[in-house]
């Protein structure tokens, strides 16, 4: 049946592999799906945006063969999923989504906690000034606070773990790609802003970062990414109703290999090693 | 095409009935020719209507429905996507386009009339034709370089000169929505000064004006109506105008108090969301109840345009 099956697929492209949810996840998921067509062009992936739990639901239902989330699976969804295949949903960690805080290299700042960051950032903060956080000579003393467009996944991220999906302040110079926060940051001394981890370059300064003020703070390294120490991390996942088998176990097997995390660096996110 | 002696019949009637044959052809063409000039100048209204009509659909369920059109226009709160309570309100950005066009313009006019006048008056030759290809050629640089140069070049100078924290601001896409207004204002002025008769100059220069007293109490007033369109094409153009001020200008929501601060424009709010809302949902309505209104104000700016230009018609008629 095996060899049935290879034949087939060398003759024109039957295998189609489902992918669906996390809209976080869509560029990371398409990259991959590209790689691997380049790779094995005789299987086709898929893939679809919606959300995390669009994708979940549709794992349940059998209607794609791999749901990517930003979150873990809620109890209600794996009783869901069991009822239904019969078997626990396994969950794939295939990177980390980290934001380094970065600041001016000229900052004398060197750590920043979660709590600061809600005042800077947050729609009732009280943090304008730098020398509101003992930071002295910086040039006007304003806080330059460098976003994102509204309707970004990684403003939606920012907005969850930092001011508990509270409003952000109007008025911050709003960049309009991950890469542009980072080029801002690096042209404006009073600037801080956030952005993927990847996104670091020479000319800017990432904070290390705790959760209250006073804690010391984590390094933005990839360890402390990995090993979930580092506060404004989350992991990336990919749900199989089951273990994984066949042409999605290949795939998987793929994307955990050293090509397959070369994309999840270049889009700016942690790989798992 | 007759010939006073035919020596062959059949020679003489061929070139004849050739002729008759094309003329026969080009009179069947004529109605179809016809028909397509006609079916080109109606699609420009029909693709306008179109467009109109697009947005409109698009806008409509909460422009008639949910929308609160007072915050819209009165609150600077533009949380679209909040968790807590979505709002609105677009009177940040509409000040942010008013600032930015306005600014704009204060440093375009000046500077688009005197190259006009500089171009139709006192140029000739060589010199008159290579500053209007230059200056067509400006008018060719695609938005995305301006905003390039805002970004990367203007944005720090402006930092280095005034002191300002942030390089990206109102001052930095006002100069440079001037310098993309500044080729229109020109090629529209220097058409109006060329339509006032030479006779105009001949007039005042024999009553002993100098050159510069016949363009400012003789062709200024002869050619008002033209200068004004000029500049209101050029305001049609900064007001419009999108990636350069969603580059150059710090897209920050919030009513500037001084030239340095950033701000955000109507156009640039709509690039940077749209792509990434869901289609459908009220943030994407409420960006296409935007362009309804950046619909209107370039509908006013363009009709007023082209009423102030009949208006020269008329008074070169008189």
């Amino acid at each position: 049946m095996i060899a049935g099956c290879l034949g087939n697929a060398r003759r024109d492209p039957t295998t189609v592999i489902r992918v669906e949810g996390s809209d976080t996840m869509v560029n990371i998921a398409q990259a991959w799906a590209e790689q691997y067509h380049k790779l094995r062009p005789e299987v086709s992936v898929q893939v679809l945006g919606g959300g995390s739990g669009v994708g979940i639901a549709s794992l349940i239902d059998g209607n794609c063969d791999m749901a990517n989330t930003s979150r873990k699976m809620k109890e209600k969804e794996i009783e869901k999923a069991k009822a239904r295949h019969g078997t626990d949903p396994v969950e794939h960690v295939v990177g980390y989504d980290a934001l380094g805080i970065y600041v001016h290299p000229a900052n004398p700042l060197e750590c920043i906690s979660v709590e600061e960051l809600a005042e800077i950032f947050g729609v009732d903060g009280t943090i304008t000034r730098w020398s509101q956080l003992g930071v002295h000579g910086m040039p006007g003393d304003k806080i330059i606070r460098v976003s994102r467009q509204n309707s970004s996944g990684t403003y939606a991220y920012f907005r969850e773990v930092v001011l508990k999906n509270r409003d952000l302040k109007l008025g911050s110079v709003d960049a309009n790609g991950s890469k542009d926060v980072v080029a801002l940051v690096a042209r404006t001394p009073g600037a801080i802003g956030y952005s993927g981890m990847g996104y670091a370059t020479p000319n800017v300064k990432m904070l290390k970062v705790s959760w209250r003020k006073g804690e010391p703070g984590i390094a933005p390294t990839i360890e402390n990414a990995q090993n979930n120490s580092y506060p404004i991390t989350r992991p990336l996942q990919i749900y199989t109703a089951g273990n994984p088998i066949g042409e999605v176990k290949k795939y998987l097997d793929w994307i955990f290999s050293p090509s397959g995390q070369r994309v999840v660096i270049e889009l700016g996110y942690v790989p798992i090693r | 095409m007759s010939s006073p002696t035919p020596a062959h019949p059949l020679e003489s009637q061929s070139p004849r009935s050739l002729c008759a044959r094309l003329h026969l052809v080009l009179d069947c063409l004529e109605p179809v020719v016809e028909w397509a000039i006609r079916v080109c100048g109606w699609s420009a209204i029909l693709f306008v209507f179109a467009i109109f009509l697009f947005v409109l659909r698009e806008a409509a369920p909460v422009l008639f429905g949910k929308l609160n059109l007072v915050e819209f226009f009165t609150s600077t709160q533009w949380q679209p996507s909040s968790e807590v309570r979505p709002q609105y309100g677009t009177l940040a950005l509409l000040v942010g386009t008013l600032c930015v066009t306005g600014l704009a313009m204060l440093l375009a006019v000046p500077l688009g009339l005197g190259a006009a006048v500089y171009i139709s008056e006192f140029c000739t030759g060589r010199l008159k034709e290579m500053l209007k290809i230059l200056i067509e050629l400006l008018a060719a640089i695609p938005s995305v370089v301006w905003g390039f140069i805002g970004y990367v070049v203007l944005g720090p100078l402006i930092m280095q000169l005034t002191g300002a924290a942030v390089g990206v601001n109102l001052l930095n896409g006002g100069i440079i929505l001037a310098l993309m207004s500044v080729p229109v204002i020109v090629s529209v002025g220097e058409d109006a000064l060329k339509a006032v008769p030479d006779s105009y100059r001949e007039a005042a220069i024999s009553l002993g004006a100098s050159r510069w007293e016949m363009v400012h109490r003789v062709l200024f007033p002869a050619a008002k109506n033209g200068l004004l369109a000029a500049v209101l094409l050029g305001v049609g153009r900064a007001i419009g105008e999108t990636m350069a001020v969603l580059m150059a200008t710090g897209h920050a929501v919030q009513i500037p108090t001084s030239l340095v601060d950033p701000i955000r424009t109507l156009t640039a709010t709509i690039a940077a969301e749209l792509g990434e809302t869901v289609a459908g949902e009220t943030h994407y309505r409420v960006l296409f109840v935007i362009g309804l209104v950046l619909f209107a104000v370039a509908f006013a700016v363009n009709l007023t345009a082209d009423l102030v230009v009949k208006g020269i018609r008329r008074d070169q008629t008189d």
